[in-house]
């Protein structure tokens, strides 16, 4: 057929049913696009092209054998930060190499359960920590956009992935922004779910209280459908939540009838670049012509974000990473005399410059001394940020924002000033520190050509209201089905 | 000057479950390195942990034992810190929501003096692997890796190596009772550090702490704790500074030697676990438990003495170990005399189960089986003296004490006619003595008695036997 690969999962997923195309015809189509465009973009990490369709004969053998399931033969990329068996699962660090996972994160289980294939591995900043997808060990991914452009971060990888039709969908995490932002630089769908929502089991941690799964998909219908098949309780994480998992798929209707949206003033400040902002005011508009009431919300500690952010991320951070010593898997530096210099060297060696500073920096806040100022005071903000959402939702049903204050920067371009780089979180970190669940969608371009995200936030829990107005605006925009040329040019 | 010393103890105990407290690795001992592990306990990326509901009741139930009081709301934090036997590099603890909090133990300090230890705390933690040293390489074993463990802290209520000792012992004891843990000291179940310092007397606040990591076992701590307070006080007697370390028991040199000194100490980092809730335990879960309490030493003392009608000092010494008292408690339960029962395991039982150091649990004396030798040799079918040989068979080989008496011919002769035969001829043969009697020598009679002992080769019934002479002697000697 020869563009299969442009194929949104629910598209995919009727083909399949009616016989329209195979699993192995799906998958052979994503090799090709691959094989035509990212040498240039630099999505993958790793995709085993023999293996990916192996998986899909045996899918399509399976359908013919009378199996079904949501998602048989459906194949989706996947960050390189769950543990998917039989698969290494790097983060995009050196401290991980020739570790092979001996198990599903249970978010890959449910998928697998489905009848999901999982054909390739997608770039990331190590370990999840960055915004640009520049520190992976592996070398950067670049934005199917404009390849001078980085394609956001962490999960830079399955959003340019998903953006230049080289996955149909992908799967990322977010900590404090890591799915939405990236979404909104590449002009993809992405969804942040409540935390506890999905279980974390296999999803390598960096900051344990604020990680999520999510993914990353072509429109919101595959981001309601995909969630639907991820969420719920798992025995092997406590922090997930019995809370009722909703019928997502039915969320995504076409008006916002009666719908309170709230614009949170602190959202629109200094900084904010002028083509984005317009962007959203667009949105804004486009949303009230769809039926729903705007109303202005007042979430007055955003300015303090970023800083809790780095507190508590890092703090999580500096023991989560403790355990990449060198001792039981992955990467051992070489002519150590003993164990201290095996940690050391090891460490010294395996991780990036970026993951030593985060580690350096929660060793610090959590240290004799300072704990009490930094740490036990950032989780006192942390609160009143959550209690500003608590507050706000008091008055309205879901809020819109921007995702981030910029399009995507050049290569390089922040990566000298590291805080340029953090502040760039502004807008995605009070909703991961708040624990609620966030939507990312396509609502414009600046005039450079770069897509503008537009950011829906909705209470924990409330997946099916950020998912509604998400799926309205689609229907109403066709924002999400735009393609960067070179896709275009790859999809021959 | 007179000195004081202080002692404090923290006492980790590994916890009796089946599986680890944050996977479903098993937990039993003796398993070849590295093969009750999975991605949980190894620390894999990715993996979390969830928590072992049956750790938590049991480490209540130590608390309700010893009269703690149950936190409502607890929570696990994260210590910070390498090592190679730490899967994660750091363990999950509790920092400063414990799940138990103050409790004591009564200790026996010596002349039948009690006194209690009070207790700080108790708090649920994770245990680390093991390292392995070899020639040329080091390997770690992660078998014990993740499984429960409890740690009790004392105050420094306890003023000398005795008293510590004595300490351990009686918390071992209500462990025991409680079935919370199986205390074997070999396989490292029970493990403390020590903590002790010296003051002059009339000085209230505490000398300088020095802390002695790591002991195994009970002999340890004492002679170590004996050989650290001599230490000090030779210290502070000749004037030197203590400095506040760790340090550790050397056997070999029967020595502490430093590890580590207070600037040294590891900043652990604490800070609240994400990956697990914190505990909150409704009052009526607590109370479920407290009421699923084992009768404790002090109630089955009280029990023994009331319902076998047995000595308080009795009641004690049986009370004292679980094993001892559900052994008595099944043998005297349907015996006619309970005191006899008592005094045969008072005294034969275990006086042997010592010399053996044996546990009364491997004897194979049945309870049934000493309530039966009890019985035959209350209703006289046999004496007193072959009532203690079958107990050596008994206790050697098992089986049942009437069997052994009749393979032996060991039955006692209560047959009126066939002992006053034997009573005849003795008073012909040993005419003088039958003589002394009547004239009033009390000692005659003994002799006679002892000779129709020997004629019936023992087993005549001595009271019997003393009947059919007094009988045949005309009239009773002496005043008895
Ligand atoms: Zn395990």
């Amino acid at each position: 057929m020869g563009s299969l690969n442009t194929l949104t999962v629910r598209q995919a997923v009727d083909h399949l049913e009616q016989g329209a195309c195979s699993s192995e015809e799906l998958v052979r189509d994503l090799l090709s696009a691959r094989t035509a465009l990212d040498g240039t973009i630099q999505g993958y990490l790793q995709m085993d092209g023999e293996r990916a369709l192996a998986e899909a004969r045996h899918a399509d053998a399976d359908r013919k054998k009378g199996r079904r399931g949501r998602l048989l033969g459906v194949p989706l990329a996947v960050k390189d930060i769950l543990n998917v068996t039989g698969q290494a699962c790097r983060c995009g660090s050196r401290i991980l190499d020739g570790y092979t996972a001996p198990y599903d994160a249970t978010a890959i289980a449910r998928l697998r359960a489905e009848g999901a294939i999982f054909v390739g591995r997608t770039n990331m900043d190590e370990f999840g920590m960055g915004s640009s997808t520049e520190n992976s060990a592996f070398g950067p991914t670049r934005n199917p956009w404009n390849s001078a452009c980085v394609p956001g971060g962490s999960s830079g990888g399955s959003a340019a992935v998903v953006a230049a039709d080289m996955a149909l969908a992908a799967l990322g995490s977010d900590t404090g922004g890591s799915v939405r932002q990236p979404a909104a630089f590449c002009g993809c769908t992405g969804l942040k779910p409540s935390y506890g929502r999905v279980s974390r089991y296999g999803l390598v941690a960096y900051a344990s209280s604020l990680d999520q799964i999510g993914p990353l998909t072509k429109d919101v219908d595959d981001a309601a459908l995909l969630l639907g098949v991820m969420a719920g309780p798992d025995p092997r994480d406590s922090s997930s939540v019995e809370a009722l998992v909703e019928d997502y798929a039915a969320a995504c209707g076409s008006d916002l009838k009666g719908m309170k949206l709230g614009l949170p003033r602190d959202y629109f400040v200094k900084g904010l670049e002028p083509a984005v902002e317009a962007a959203i005011r667009a949105a804004i508009e486009r949303c009230r012509e769809l039926g729903a009431e705007v109303v202005e919300v007042s979430l007055p500690h955003t300015s303090v974000a970023i800083p809790t952010y780095y507190i508590v991320a890092t703090a999580e951070a500096s023991a989560n990473l403790a355990r990449f010593d060198g001792v039981r898997y992955g990467f051992r530096a070489e002519g150590a005399e003993d164990v201290l210099e095996v940690y050391a060297k090891t460490r010294a060696q395996g991780f990036g410059p970026e993951v030593k500073r985060r580690i350096i920096l929660g060793t610090y806040v959590l240290s004799g001394g300072y704990h009490d100022a930094y740490y036990v005071r950032a989780q006192k903000v942390r609160t009143l940020i959550r209690r500003d959402f608590e507050d706000a939702f008091k008055t309205c049903d879901a809020i819109l924002a921007p995702v981030a204050p910029t399009a995507a920067y050049r290569l390089g371009e922040k990566m000298a000033d590291p805080l340029q780089m953090y502040l760039g979180d502004i807008f995605t970190v009070p909703a991961s520190l708040a624990g609620i669940c966030g939507l990312s969608v396509p609502c414009g371009f600046t005039p450079a050509g770069l897509p503008v995200g537009l950011q829906v936030l909705g209470p924990a829990f409330g997946e099916s209201r950020v998912l509604r107005v998400g799926s309205a605006y689609q229907k109403s925009t066709d924002w999400h089905r735009r393609r960067p040329a070179l896709a275009a040019e790859g999809g021959r | 000057m007179k000195y004081l010393t202080t002692i404090g103890l923290e006492v980790h105990v590994q916890l009796k479950t089946r599986s680890k407290m944050f996977c479903g690795c098993p937990t039993g001992p003796g398993a070849p390195p590295n093969t009750q592990v999975c991605p949980v306990c190894l620390g894999y990326p990715g993996t979390l942990p969830v928590m072992n509901g049956e750790a938590i009741r049991l480490t209540v139930m130590t608390g309700l034992m010893l009269g703690c009081a149950i936190s409502p709301y607890s929570k696990f934090d994260r210590k910070n810190y390498f090592y190679p036997d730490m899967p994660k590099n750091y363990q999950i603890s509790q920092f400063d929501k414990p799940l138990c909090l103050g409790g004591s133990v009564e200790i026996d300090a010596g002349g039948g003096a009690v006194k209690a230890v009070r207790l700080t705390r108790i708090h649920l933690e994770e245990d680390v692997g093991k390292c392995i040293h070899q020639a040329r390489r080091s390997g770690v074993d992660f078998n014990r890796a993740g499984v429960p463990l409890m740690e009790i802290v004392t105050e420094p209520d306890m003023e000398t190596p005795d008293e510590a000792f004595a300490f351990l012992l009686a918390l071992k004891q209500m462990l025991l009772y409680l079935g919370v843990s199986d205390c074997n000291l070999e396989e490292g179940n029970l493990r403390c550090d020590v903590n002790c310092s010296v003051r002059p007397e009339g000085q209230a606040e505490l000398g300088t702490k020095v802390e002695i990591k790591n002991m195994n076992t009970f002999k340890g701590v004492h002679v170590a704790l004996q050989y650290e307070l001599d230490r000090q006080l030779e210290a502070v007697r000749t004037g030197e500074r203590i400095v506040q370390e760790t340090r550790r028991w050397e056997p070999e040199a029967g020595a502490t030697a430093p590890m580590r000194s207070k600037e040294q100490a590891h900043d652990y980092r604490y800070f609240p676990e994400p990956d697990l809730m914190p505990v909150v335990l409704p009052p009526a879960q607590v109370e479920a438990w407290r009421a699923a309490l084992p009768e404790l030493p002090r109630q089955k003392r009280e029990r023994f003495a009331a319902q076998y009608g047995i000595p308080e000092y009795d009641a004690r010494v049986l009370a004292a170990q679980k094993a001892v008292a559900d052994y008595f408690d099944e043998a005297a339960r349907g015996a006619s005399n309970p005191k006899l029962i008592s005094n045969w395991v008072m005294t034969e039982m275990l006086r042997r189960l010592a010399e053996r150091e044996m546990d009364i649990r491997d004897c194979k004396v049945t309870p049934a089986a000493l309530r039966e030798l009890a019985a035959l040799a209350e209703i006289q079918a046999i004496n007193s003296n072959t009532a203690k040989e079958v107990f050596a068979i008994l206790f050697e080989q098992g089986g049942d004490p009437a069997a052994v008496v009749r393979e032996r011919g060991w039955g006692q002769n209560s047959d009126g006619d066939a002992i006053g035969a034997l009573a005849d001829r003795v008073i012909a043969e040993n005419a003088k003595s039958a003589d002394d009697y009547r004239r009033g020598k009390e000692a005659a009679l003994k002799f006679l008695i002892g000779q129709v002992m020997r004629l019936s080769q023992g087993k005549a019934n001595p009271q019997m036997a003393t009947e059919k002479l007094v009988q045949r002697l005309g009239r009773p000697g002496g005043t008895g």
